[in-house]
C-alpha cells in the first residue's frame, strides 16, 4: 500500500491532478449544497453537457479548451436562469433543451472535424494524465476565487435557500444569488471536466452534499462534512484508479456512491 | 409622521382580481389590523408590501423605511422536508438584513439571537433541527428570526395561528411592546375580538373595502 503510494506521488503528473482534484472536488461540493436545496441539481448536469458541447468546437479550432469553454458555459447558466425566471418554459425543460442542443452541436461538429480522438474521449471520462502545468493554475486560481465568493456570501446564501421569501421582503437581491452560484457552478464544471469528464462531473457536485444530509441536520454541518468527505472520495478514487488501472473520474464516482451508501446505512440504523 | 401610503392596490393572480384598489394611510408607530374573510386578499397585501410580488396597478410610498428595514413573517413558510438547519442558524440569519457589506455575525447579533430565542421560549431547541420541530414550535422560531431583523416596520401574516394560548398572549404583549418603542406594525388576523384592542388603525377587506381608526370602527360594526 505505502509502496504504491509513494510510487503515485513520484509522477508528476499525478501531483498535478492531486492539486487540480481537490481543489475542484471542495468547491464542487459546496455548491452542491445549495443547488440540492434549491432543487437546481440538473442545472450541473445539463451545464455539463454544453461544456462538452463547447469543447468539441473548441479543440478542432486549436483554442484552448477552457479558456473557450467558462465564458460559454457561464453564459448558458445566465440563459437558463433567465429563461426559468420567465417561466414560459418550465425549468427542466429548459435546461434539457439547452444541453441537448450543445451536445448535437458539439457531436455534429465533431463529426465533420477531428472525429472521436482520444483528446475528445478524454474530455468526456475524463484523465489524469492530460493536466498541463498552466492548467493548475487556471483551476487553483479559479477555485480559490469560488471558496473566497461562497465563505464571503455564505450567510447571504444560506438566508436565500431557506426562505426566498423573507429573504425578498428583506431586501435581499435574489437574482444576484442565483445568478452568483449559477455562474460558479459554469466555472467549476469546466475545470472539473478535465479530471471527471463531462459526463461525471455532476456527480461530484451532488453526491458529497446528499450523502452529508443522510446523517447531519445542521447546515453548518453538511458544508465542512460534504468538503471533507468530496476531498476523502477524490484521493480514494485516485488511488484505486491507478492500482486498479480505472479511468479516475469513474473510480472517483465509485468512491463518492460507496460513501452515501454507507451514510444511508448509518442513518437507517440511527433513526431505528 | 407618516410612515407607509398605500394607493389603490390591485394584484391580479394570471386574470384572477385577488385584491382590488386597496388604499390605506400609516403613520410611524401605528398598529394597523388587518381583517377580512378566508380569500379577501389579506395575505396578498402583505406580499406585495413586502415586496415579494408586484401589484398590477397602484403605488407604495415608505417614508424613512429602507427595503431592508421591513420585517415580514408569512402565513405559511414552505421549508423542505430535508433542509438541514439548526434553529439557531434560521433565528441568527434574521440579523443579515442590517449588514451592508459584509455577511458575518458579530457579538451584537449573537447576543439579539439569544434574546429572542429565549424571549419565544425556545433556547431549549437552539440546537435542534428545524424540521423536527411541531408546527407552533416552527412558528416561534420564525417569529424570533423576525424579531432579531429589528425593521422599522413589521408584516406580520397571522402570526398567532398554531400557538398555544400562552404563547399567543405572550406574542400580543410583546408585539405591543416593540410597537411602543416606535415601530409600526402591519398584522393580519382572524381572531377581530382580541386584535383589535391593540390596533390604533384598522384595514377589513371584503366587498367594499374599510379603512379607519379603531374608533370608527367599532362605531360602524355596533
Ligand atoms: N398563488 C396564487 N395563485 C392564484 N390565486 C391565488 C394565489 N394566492 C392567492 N390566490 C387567490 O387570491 C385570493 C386572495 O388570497 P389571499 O391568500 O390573499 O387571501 P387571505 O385573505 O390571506 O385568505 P386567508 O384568510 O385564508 O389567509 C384568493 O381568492 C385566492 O384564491
Ligand atoms: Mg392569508
Amino acid at each position: 500500500m505505502l509502496e504504491l503510494l509513494e510510487e503515485l506521488f513520484s509522477y508528476s503528473f499525478v501531483v498535478r491532478a492531486i492539486i487540480v482534484g481537490i481543489s475542484v472536488s471542495l468547491c464542487a461540493s459546496l455548491l452542491g449544497l445549495p443547488l440540492i436545496l434549491q432543487r437546481y441539481s440538473m442545472i450541473g448536469d445539463g451545464l455539463s453537457h454544453v461544456a462538452f458541447g463547447t469543447l468539441a468546437i473548441a479543440l478542432p479550432l486549436g483554442f484552448s479548451p477552457l479558456k473557450v469553454s467558462i465564458p460559454l458555459v457561464m453564459l448558458a447558466a445566465f440563459l437558463l436562469l433567465r429563461i426559468r425566471e420567465s417561466s414560459k418554459i418550465r425549468g427542466d425543460a429548459a435546461i434539457a433543451i439547452i444541453s441537448c442542443s450543445s451536445l448535437a452541436v458539439g457531436v455534429i461538429v465533431m463529426s465533420q472535424t477531428v472525429g472521436m480522438n482520444t483528446d475528445i474521449c478524454n474530455y468526456m471520462f475524463g484523465s489524469i494524465l492530460a493536466i498541463k502545468q498552466e492548467e493548475v493554475y487556471l483551476c487553483v486560481a479559479i477555485s480559490a476565487i469560488i471558496l473566497a465568493l461562497f465563505v464571503f456570501f455564505y450567510n447571504k446564501i444560506f438566508s436565500v435557500i431557506f426562505d426566498i421569501n423573507y429573504a425578498k421582503a428583506s431586501g435581499t437581491n435574489i437574482e444576484f444569488y442565483n445568478m452568483l452560484l449559477a455562474l460558479l457552478t459554469a466555472a467549476i464544471i469546466v475545470i472539473g471536466m478535465r479530471i471527471m469528464g463531462a459526463m461525471l462531473i455532476s456527480s461530484l457536485i451532488i453526491f458529497p452534499a446528499l450523502t452529508s444530509m443522510r446523517i447531519l441536520k445542521k447546515f453548518k454541518s453538511v458544508v465542512i462534512c460534504s468538503a471533507i468527505l468530496s476531498c476523502i472520495c477524490f484521493l480514494l478514487g485516485v488511488v484505486v484508479s491507478f492500482a486498479y488501472n480505472i479511468p479516475a473520474g469513474a473510480s472517483i464516482v465509485a468512491a463518492n456512491l460507496g460513501a452515501f451508501l454507507i451514510f444511508w446505512l448509518i442513518s437507517s440504523i440511527i433513526r431505528r | 409622521m407618516k410612515a407607509l401610503l398605500c394607493k389603490q392596490i390591485s394584484v391580479k393572480y394570471e386574470s384572477k382580481l385577488a385584491l382590488e384598489e386597496c388604499s390605506f394611510e400609516i403613520d410611524t408607530g401605528n398598529f394597523l389590523g388587518v381583517f377580512g374573510k378566508n380569500g379577501s386578499g389579506k395575505s396578498t397585501l402583505l406580499k406585495s408590501i413586502a415586496g415579494i410580488i408586484k401589484p398590477n396597478s397602484g403605488t407604495f410610498d415608505f417614508y424613512g423605511i429602507k427595503k431592508n428595514e421591513i420585517g415580514y413573517m408569512a402565513q405559511q413558510t414552505p421549508v423542505q422536508k430535508d433542509f438541514p438547519a439548526s434553529i439557531y442558524e434560521v433565528v441568527i440569519s434574521g440579523t443579515l438584513c442590517k449588514h451592508k457589506r459584509f455577511f458575518f455575525y458579530n457579538k451584537n447579533d449573537k447576543k439579539l439571537a439569544d434574546k429572542n430565542l429565549e424571549l419565544l421560549g425556545i433556547e431549549q431547541l437552539k440546537h435542534k433541527s428545524f424540521q423536527e420541530l411541531s408546527g407552533g414550535q416552527k412558528q416561534r422560531v420564525l417569529l424570533a428570526r423576525m424579531l432579531c431583523t429589528e425593521a422599522k416596520l413589521l408584516l406580520l401574516d397571522e402570526p398567532a395561528s398554531g400557538l398555544d394560548t400562552a404563547a399567543a398572549e405572550q406574542l400580543l404583549s410583546t408585539l405591543k411592546d416593540i410597537n411602543s418603542q416606535g415601530v409600526t406594525i402591519i398584522m393580519v388576523s382572524h381572531d377581530i375580538q382580541n386584535a383589535v384592542n391593540f390596533c390604533d388603525k384598522i384595514l377589513h377587506l371584503g366587498k367594499a373595502h374599510f379603512f379607519g381608526s379603531r374608533e370608527e370602527y367599532n362605531a360602524r360594526t355596533a
